[in-house]
This record gives C-alpha cells, structure tokens and sequence, in this order.
C-alpha cells in the first residue's frame, strides 16, 4: 500500500479549461458539439476521473443565439454523474465575425487555469488550425498537439502522450501550465444526454470584441467536391472483392496532353470516358 | 368449540388481510400520480375480467378451467363463510352453496396440483409449489366444517369427548387455507395475484386494450409521451417509485406463470432479458430487498441472488458504482426487441414493453448510456433526420427515374406515400419500387414527401430518446399539415404505428394504412388482377408491428391468397409470430445472446417447408436475408404483388373515372 499512498499524493487535481467550439455536420451542416473539441473534453472528463480534484471549466467564445446554444449543450451533456462540476459553461459573448484569439487570451490569463484543452481546428470558419498556435503564443505557454492521453501530474508537471503517424506514441513531460491541443487520436467523445444538457445554464462574459479584419477581406464559399475515381472491381469471390477493397490501387496508364486542339482534347477524354464504361 | 373459534379465526384473518391491503396500497403509492378514473374502472371490471383475461387464459383451455373452478369456487366459498361461519348465519341453503362452492374449488385445486407435479421450465417454483395444498386446505377445511351446518353430519360429533382433537386438526386446517387465501393475499403471498390483479385490470394504464361492448381491441402505444417543456418533469424511470402507481400495481399482480418468458425471443436467443424475472425484479424494487427468494429462470447467464433494490434506490447501477449491481443490469434493459411477445401473453394484462422503454429514457437522457452504436445513430437523426446518416437530400436518388409524383408540387392526394428509411437501404429500394409499380397498375392518385420526409422516430423513441422522437415528430407534422390527402400508406410497419398510434398524441391524427392492408383493399375493388402464382411453398413472417400492434393479420393473407398462394402458416404465426430481432433498437444495442434471434426465426421458416417467405417490413427483410445459408427467399408482399401484375389495357380506359382525385370530393 505504501508506494501506492505516496503516489497518490504527489498526484494532484489540477484545474482545466476546455475550450470549445460550435461544429457543423459534414452532411448537413447543421450546428452540433465540434468532434475535435469533443474529443478535447472527453479527455478532460478522463482525467477527472482519474484524477480526483481535477476541476473543469468550458469556455467558448461567440455569440449567443437558439442553434449555437443547442450545439453547446452538446457539449454540457457529457456530463452525466453527480456533481462533475460541469453544471455551466463560460460565454465570452461577442458578436459573429469576431476574432476569439485576443478574448480567449484575456480571460485564460486571469483565470490562469494549469492546462488548456482545444480542438486541433474548428469546423466553421477559417478552419485554419491555428488558434492553439496564436493562444500559446500569446500566453507564452508550451503547446502540445495531437495528443493521445494525459498519464499523470506531478509536481506541477504533466506527463502527455502525443500520437505520431501510423500509431506511434510519443511520451512528453511538460510544466504546467500547458496548452494541448487534440484530434482524431484522441478517445472518442462519450454521448450527450438530453437531461443535464438542458439544465446546465451559461456564464455570460461579455468582452470588448475585435472584429476579425482578415476574416472580413476573406471570400467564402463552399468546397468543391473533388470527384473519386471509379474503382472498378472484377471479382468472383467475397475474398477477392475484400482484397481488392483493403489494397491501394495504383494509378497506371493515363497519358498527359500537351500542345493539343480542343478537339483532340475532346476526343482523347471521350475515349477514356468509353474505356471506363462511363459512357456507353 | 368450532362455533367460537371458527368467527375468530375468520375475522382475525380479514382483518390482518384488510391491515395487509392498506401496507400494499401504500407500496403503490410510493410510484407517481397517473390520472385513472377510478369508478370507471372498476365498473370496467368484470368484463375485463370475464372477457379480456380470460380471452387470454383461455389460449390453453385446461387452465382457463382450472382457474374459472378453483377462483370461481373460492371468491364463492369465501363469501359464503363469512355469512355461515363468520356471522353464524346457519342457513341451511347457504351451507348448500358453500359446500358446493368448496367442492369446486377443491375439484380445481386437484387439477392445479396435477400441473405442479412436473411443471413446465417457465412456472415459479418456491411459494408456488405449496399453494396447491393450500387451496386443498382450504376447500377440504371449509366443506368438513359446512358439513354439520347442513345436517349432513351429527352436530354432536364434533362436541363429543375426545373430538376436541378432531376440531382443533380441522380448525388448524382451515387457519392454514384461511392463512394462504386471506392473510398471504396480501402479505405477498402467491394469492397476491388476485388483490392486485383485480385492482391492475380495473385500474390499467392503457385502458383502451380491453374490449368494448361494441367489441373491437383498441390500438395504442403504451408509451406516454414525456413533458419536455417543464424543466422539472422527470425524464424516464431512474427508481422503482418513479413507476406510475398503477404500473407498480400491474407489477404485483404477476402470477410468474412464465407465459412471457416462453415466447420472449430475447430470452431464447440467451440474451440476458427474462420478462418475468424483470417484472418480479419490480416487485422487489417497490418493496426493497435481493432477488434471492425469487424461485424461476434467471436472467439467462445471470446467476440469482445478486441483484437488490429499494423503492428509491437507482434500477441500474450508475458508473460512479464501479462493479456495482443494483437491481437489474443495463444490458437486461436493452436486450428487449419490443416485440410485445410478451405483453400479447400475459393474462395479467402486464404491459413490459412500456416498463423497459420507461427505464431505457432515463439511461439515455440522463446518463447518455446508450449502448454499442445507439449514440451514434441518435446523432445521425439529430444531424441528418435519418439513423444512417445519409443525406437527406439524397432520400429519393432510388427513384431517380420513377418521375415520382412530389407532395410539395401536387398539394393534394388521395395518398400519401410514406417511404420510411427504408428510402436508404438498397434492399428495400426494390421493395419500394415493387409498391410504386403497384400503386401505378391501379391507378392510385399518390405522391411523396421526397426529401422532405424524415425519420419517423420509431427508432429513438425505442431506445429511450423521447427528445429526439418528439423533434422528429413534431417537424414530420408540420410538414404534413401543409397538404391535403386522405390516407397514408407505408410499407414500414414502424412507421405505421409512429404516425397512426403516436402522433396523436403530439398533435398529428392520420388514416395510415400499411401496404399490404392497402394492397387488399384495391384488390377487393377489382383494381388489381394478378397471374396466378407459379413458385413454390411460401410461408408468411407477421411483423410484430403491424401484427400484434395493429392487429392486423388478415390483410397480408388476404394478399397472398389474392396471388393464388396457399400459405403455410409457421408454428408461431399470428398473435404469436416470433420477432424477426429487428424491433426496439436491438440490432443497434446488439447485446450479446448465445444464438441469434433472426437465425430461430429463419428455422420456424425451414420447417414449415417453404422455399419463399412473404414479409411486410423492410426491418424483418433485413433481418431474415442476413441470415446465412437460408433455407427460403425472402420477398416483400408488395414484391411478390408486383411480380404477378396483369396490366391490362381494356381496364385501363375503363377505370379512369376512379383515378381522379377523391380528397377533393371529401376535404373540401
Ligand atoms: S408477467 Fe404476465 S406472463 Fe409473465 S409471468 Fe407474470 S403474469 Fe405471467
Ligand atoms: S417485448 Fe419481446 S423481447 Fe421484449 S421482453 Fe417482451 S417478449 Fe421479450
């Protein structure tokens, strides 16, 4: 037991703030809990749990309007015990077009929480990926990306593990406090409940607001979709079907046009559109 | 000394039966307030008794025999008793009657102690193994002692020297009927049944499942929608008392006859879910204590003895419980296929499915413990208005090339086609094909919906998600009350009974009609002709939807025998059809068992010997063709229809009068 009690102390609570973001489904572009930030507070309710005396605070900097507020609900349902301290959640208020950096910046400062939990990038938006960059920065804190758990705190430092492609790990030992920021390594996010979802209420901060003056000269519109190439699979059998799925086609063949009239263009795409069986 | 014992013991057991009562009655009134008219109800009694229960017992004629013997006997027998011995009233008339009463009830005992003898798997044992003697005591005890009322025995036998002996073995006798019948009725005894029996029948949550003098089953959902606007309404069942009183009632008066947990297919398949074990792990809850004394089949893999509960003590163990059990485990709860197997069953009128579904809403909105995929279908249709995920916009890219009539562009129809998610599934875009083509051949005045319909929320509201169900609902109404039309069809059992049975109660009352009640109906108009049916043995699979919730049976029948096939019926068809595992979320909670439901229900197929069998139901389609190595096709009713089509011409021109539309005529 001995090992174990004095383990026990040297590992303490720490406070976290999760920041946290409105999502958009990929489909149907509705708002919803971001799946990154998502993943970012399940890590957080984690080390809750491991960690007793850990306190959670969420924080989302925006405007307060009927769909942001149910995709941040999203986020206050995941906590489903008795008293995981997630009964609200922190509004910085500010109108929609502003930057969230300089706000967030402010509030993380005078709270100054020991580590600060973030999506690798937002949904909507620029989706530039930066935020957690231009905040560690700003604080002048140690950032962490892509991580894959939180082992322990001790003594005021934190020991990560960082996922590296093709599931890697990487074990990092930083001082608090520390920023890190999380992506689709990390743990799935657990489902959200109606009920304390509904009850949670909102801590609304307003802030001086700074519109974001890139993000106005910037031009907007959706993504093009990129067309996939056909597969074309010729098998007898459920095995073969199954290898021609798991394996990686290679391109082969294909000719590059250069110097040629429309017409030839025309003509060698029509071909090719015949050869595929795209056209018949 | 007969004559003053006899009033003693009588009364003192009425009266400990009366203080019995009362403690039970505040058992129930731990649950919550349900709003019943009380006289009503009891004034409902006998005929629910007399008609519906027995309608239900008297699916196995001996013990609708025994049961009408030995009950009728003994509420007689008592009755009488207290008039003969209990007030004195020596009437020698009177005494006739109670020794007749008393015979019968000792003639039934003897029949329900023949059924004890070897019992079958699915009875109690425990209590249940004594109350056959019990009732012999009483009988026996009752008639010796009616025998001198009558004369037919000297008065002066029992007064004599040492017959004081004999007296006090006879009033031991009778103390020990007395006991069981009077005392244990409400003490928790096996005679429990009939006190709370009674009270659960008059006092029933889903009245509307009994039978009217006009006759005629209603058809209801038993889920009662929750008050999402008040903050402060509970959100499903988290504790025994959060049960309506009047469940917790229907909970007691389970006589463990095993009957639900016979065809529950769940528990078949070895899936941890017994409906009489969970209906008695209720009793247990609303009177505190382990399930050690519970004498049936356990949950399957689930030892007894390891669960207890209070009235306000969590069902299912929270997660801050580590390896905690509390009285029943998460996985027993969403086993459940809610196919009403059990509820068609039992001749207690005990609704299971409600119960179950009551518990599911509390681990979903409050806990978010929704089992395997359910969380992530749960955010499909929060997302995408559909458990796939798909987008809506791509709801009819299958009937691309249909040119099918839009409701948006029409405005007005006759019918109304509702595609179900089915629109999604590749195998169920032929069954959909099959019924446009039908629809076509008859000349129906239909349309669509298109994209703009969703989700019914069959599938959340099952898996506990009343939020989502009543968001679903509510968008599906608005959308329908933008246009005109007389009847719904479906080929979606599910969505049948969503729109017909469930909307209601949110606002939304339609005619709704499944395909193959639709498909009957053009036949029977002569809007229809088929060649005859030239396959082989086809057997018909009963939805449990569109069966034993909607009662109807016939149409698909009727279908089939329209098509010229003569239907094998399978052992379990009908009321008693064995589920297909589809229902109530299970594929997607998909709680381990030791075989699979579908894989028993593709074996019912193989041996009534047919090569096809005709379903209704995109769900049962899916399940029974994910079936390996299958013994018999699977085809929709609507598939088989539109295979067998004669499009004549000559009828063509003759009915086009019929085909303009009706919802004019009557609407406006
Ligand atoms: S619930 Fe109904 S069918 Fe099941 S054991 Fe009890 S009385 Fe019998
Ligand atoms: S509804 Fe069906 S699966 Fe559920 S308990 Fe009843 S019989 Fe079993």
């Amino acid at each position: 037991m001995q090992p174990d009690l004095h383990q026990k102390q040297q590992q303490q609570g720490i406070d976290v703030a999760v920041l946290v973001s409105i999502g958009r489904h990929p489909t149907t572009g509705r708002a919803r809990r971001a799946e990154q930030d998502a993943r970012g507070l399940e890590l957080a309710l984690a080390m809750e749990a491991e960690l007793p005396g850990t306190r959670i605070s969420m924080l989302h900097a925006g405007s307060q309007d009927d769909s942001s507020e149910a995709a941040l609900r999203g986020y206050l349902g995941m906590a489903t015990g008795v008293g995981m301290g997630l009964e609200s959640m922190t509004l910085l208020e500010q109108p929609e077009g502003s930057d969230a950096i300089p706000a967030l910046a402010k509030h993380l400062a005078a709270t100054s929480p020991q580590l600060v939990i973030t999506g690798a990038r937002a949904e909507r938006g620029e989706g530039s990926g930066l935020l957690p960059y231009a905040l560690a920065e700003h604080l002048g804190w140690p950032l962490v990306n892509s991580l894959a758990s939180v082992e322990k705190v001790e003594n005021g430092v934190v020991t990560l593990l960082q996922a590296l492609p093709r599931g890697q790990r990487r074990r990092l030992k930083v001082r608090l406090p520390a920023i890190i920021s999380v992506d689709e390594a990390a743990p799935a996010a657990r489902q959200s409940a109606f009920g304390p979802a509904r009850r949670a209420t909102f801590e609304i901060t307003p802030t001086s607001p700074e519109a974001d003056s890139e993000l106005a000269q910037w031009h907007l519109a959706p993504a093009r979709k990129r067309p996939k190439r056909l597969k074309i699979v010729k098998a007898a059998s459920a095995r073969d079907r199954f290898k021609a799925a798991a394996s990686k086609s290679e391109g082969k063949g294909g000719q590059v046009l250069t110097d040629v009239t429309p017409e030839q263009g025309a003509e060698a795409i029509y071909k090719l559109l015949k050869e595929e069986d795209v056209l018949r | 000394m007969l004559e003053t014992l006899l009033p003693i013991l009588i009364f003192t057991a009425l009266a400990l039966a009366a203080i019995g009562a009362v403690r039970r009655i505040r058992l129930w009134r731990q649950g919550r307030p349900s709003p019943v008219n009380l006289f009503k109800g009891l004034a409902a009694l006998p005929r629910r008794y007399l008609v519906d229960l027995h309608h239900v017992i008297g699916r196995d004629k001996m013990i609708s025999n025994t049961h009408v013997a030995t009950a009728g006997g003994f509420v007689a027998a008592a009755v009488l008793m207290i008039l003969v011995h209990g007030l004195g009233i020596a009437n020698p008339l009177l005494g006739g009657l109670l020794l007749l009463a008393s015979a019968s009830m000792f003639v039934g005992s003897l029949f329900v102690a023949r059924r004890r003898i070897n019992p079958p798997k699915r009875l109690s044992k425990g209590p249940w193994m004594r109350l056959p003697k019990s009732l012999m005591a009483f009988s026996i005890g009752v008639f010796l002692i009616t025998l001198p009322t009558v004369g037919l025995l000297p008065e002066g036998l029992l007064e004599g020297g040492g017959s004081w002996l004999l007296a006090l073995v006879l009033a031991g006798v009778v103390a020990w009927g007395l006991g069981e019948m009077f005392f244990g009725m409400t003490w928790g005894g096996p005679m429990k049944h009939a006190f709370a029996g009674a009270l659960h029948l008059a006092f029933h949550r889903r009245a509307e499942r009994f039978s009217t003098k006009k006759g005629g089953v209603g058809r209801s959902t038993g889920l009662k929608a929750l008050n999402l606007e008040d903050e402060a309404a509970p959100l499903g069942v988290e504790k025994p008392a959060d049960f309506t009183w009047n469940q917790l009632l229907g909970f007691d008066a389970c006589v463990q006859c095993g009957r639900c947990e016979a065809v529950c297919p769940a528990f078949a398949a070895g899936q941890p879910l017994n409906p009489k074990k969970l209906i008695q792990d209720m009793v247990v809850g609303m009177a505190g204590g382990s399930d050690a004394a519970y004498a049936g089949s356990p949950y399957p893999g689930k030892p007894v003895g390891e669960h207890a509960g209070a009235p306000h003590a969590p069902i299912v163990a929270p997660v801050v419980m580590k390896e905690g059990k509390a009285l029943v485990d998460a996985d027993t709860l969403w086993s459940c296929t809610t196919c009403r197997a059990c509820v068609e069953e039992c001749p207690m009128m005990i609704e299971h499915v409600d119960a179950i579904v009551d518990m599911r809403r509390h681990l979903t909105l409050e806990r978010g413990k929704t089992p395997n995929k359910g969380a992530e279908v749960l955010d499909n249709l929060i997302a995408t208005d559909n458990p796939g995920g798909f987008d809506p916009s791509s709801r009819l890219n299958w009937a691309a090339d249909l040119n099918l009539p839009l409701m948006a562009v029409l405005k007005q129809v006759d019918v109304l086609l509702w595609l179900g998610d089915g629109a999604f599934d590749m195998r169920n875009q032929r069954t959909l094909r099959a019924l446009v083509k039908v629809l076509r051949a008859a000349e129906v005045d239909f349309a669509v919906l298109g994209t703009e319909e969703r989700d019914s929320g069959d599938v959340a509201r099952r898996l506990g998600d009343e939020a989502t169900f009543q968001s679903l609902a509510k968008r599906n109404i608005a959308t329908l009350a933008k246009y005109r039309f007389l009847q719904i069809v479906t080929c979606d059992p599910h969505s049948f009974h969503v729109l017909g049975n469930e909307y209601g109660e949110l606002g939304g009352v339609y005619d709704v009609r499944h395909h193959s009640t639709f498909i009957a109906e053009l036949f029977d108009a002569g809007r229809l002709t088929f060649t005859p049916w030239k396959g082989g043995r086809v057997t018909y699979h009963d939805p449990c939807y569109l069966g034993r919730y909607n009662g109807e049976y016939e149409a698909p029948r009727n279908v089939l025998k329209a098509l010229g096939i003569e239907v094998k019926e399978m052992e379990r068809s009908g009321f008693r059809s064995r589920c297909c595992g589809g229902g109530g979320g299970a594929p997607i909670t998909d709680i381990p068992g030791e075989r699979r439901i579908p894989d028993m229900r593709m074996n019912d197929v193989k041996e009534s010997g047919a090569e096809v069998v005709a379903v209704g139901c995109p769900q049962c389609t899916a399940m029974l063709e994910g079936v390996v190595d299958a013994s018999a096709e699977v085809r929709d009713i609507a598939e088989l229809v539109a295979d067998a089509l004669v499009e004549s011409p000559a009828a063509d021109t003759s009915r086009r009068p019929t085909a303009t539309t009706m919802a004019e005529e009557v609407i406006v």
